[in-house]
């Protein structure tokens, strides 16, 4: 399908959260157990897709291997947790810069 | 934090193909970057229209719980209810998380004018960066690329792994890491959708039997 008309439909589709929220004033608890589970979902889908970008690459990422991926990782979680205060956009940058430095050096 | 996510995304959206048009607008009309990257992965890999739907749609079901801790907080009688439902459309983890932190110190009647101008801020931004990110992916040489487009699992990597102190997204985030892949083996096609209900379903049964 054309991605315009995916897009909107997939628009239409997180709305459905999104415009009930306002609706429902009170009665239904943040908290409950069906939350837990869908909120549990949600994690797991966007862990899913990045864990296949890593492990299983398509597109772009699948002329890296195994072993330059998991070295970029490796220095991404390093700066994240070791070299910094958790800082997200140097871990980031530090992973990328690995992953091209690697590139560059082979 | 949110431009390196969105220069990252916007470089996964050229890697792959995808209108220049539709990866901007995609910032507004999903606004939501876990919901952007399956919805550019699995258009991607020319998935069927219903398990893009149902995932991109299971991706975002944390806003519901957002809007609704959040909108009761807004709520005035001097503003109209339609502009309750495009303040849910601005709403995003980010803008969500700034707002409960700041609420306390802004007078109920002007908090939702606080909120359009604080989100709007954000979506451009972010619109902003997907573009840049778009069109660096463009222009650069392949190597400089294959590193923006690397910058999407680092992004997720790190953020999932950071926020391990809430067991649920701890849990969820283990869980979906072990039956992503593995479903995408499985069933390729309906691998995300499928893989996100197993792995979060198994994260919910380990969180209630503990």
């Amino acid at each position: 399908m054309e991605a315009w008309p995916l897009l909107v439909i997939c628009g239409l589709a997180t709305y459905l959260w999104r415009g009930p929220g306002v609706l429902i004033a009170a009665g239904i608890n943040p908290k409950g157990e069906a939350f837990t589970w869908i909120s549990c979902v949600a994690y797991a889908i966007i862990a899913g897709v990045v864990a296949r970008m890593l492990v299983l690459p398509t597109g772009a990422l699948a002329e890296t291997t195994a072993l330059e991926r998991a070295l970029g990782s490796a220095l991404a979680l390093a700066v994240y947790f070791r070299l910094t205060d958790r800082n997200l956009f140097a871990g980031v940058m530090a992973g990328a810069a690995a992953l091209w430095l690697i590139r560059v050096a082979a | 934090m949110l431009v390196a996510g969105y220069v990252a995304f916007g470089a996964l959206a050229a890697a792959n193909d995808i209108p220049f048009s539709v990866a901007v607008a995609s910032t507004a009309i999903l606004w939501a970057l876990p919901a952007q990257i399956v919805f550019v992965e699995m258009q991607a890999g020319a998935a069927p229209l219903l398990a893009i739907v149902v995932a991109v749609m299971l991706s975002s079901a944390r806003f519901l719980p957002m809007t609704l801790v959040l909108m009761p907080e807004m709520r005035d009688p001097r503003h109209r209810s339609w502009k309750y439902y495009i303040a849910a459309q601005l709403l995003s983890l980010s803008g969500w998380t700034m707002a409960v932190a700041r609420f306390p110190d802004i007078p109920r009647e002007q908090r939702l004018a606080w909120f359009y101008g604080f989100t709007l801020v954000l979506m451009t931004v972010s619109a902003a960066s997907t573009a840049a990110g778009y069109i660096g992916a463009d222009r650069l040489p392949p190597l400089a690329r294959l590193a923006l487009v690397f910058m999407v699992p680092m992004y997720y990597l790190l953020i999932l792994t950071g926020s391990v102190r809430d067991r649920i997204a701890a849990l969820g985030l283990a869980c979906g890491a072990v039956a992503g892949p593995l479903a995408y083996v499985l069933v390729p096609d309906w691998s995300v959708p499928l893989g996100g209900l197993a792995g979060g379903t198994a994260a919910y049964l380990l969180l209630k039997g503990r």
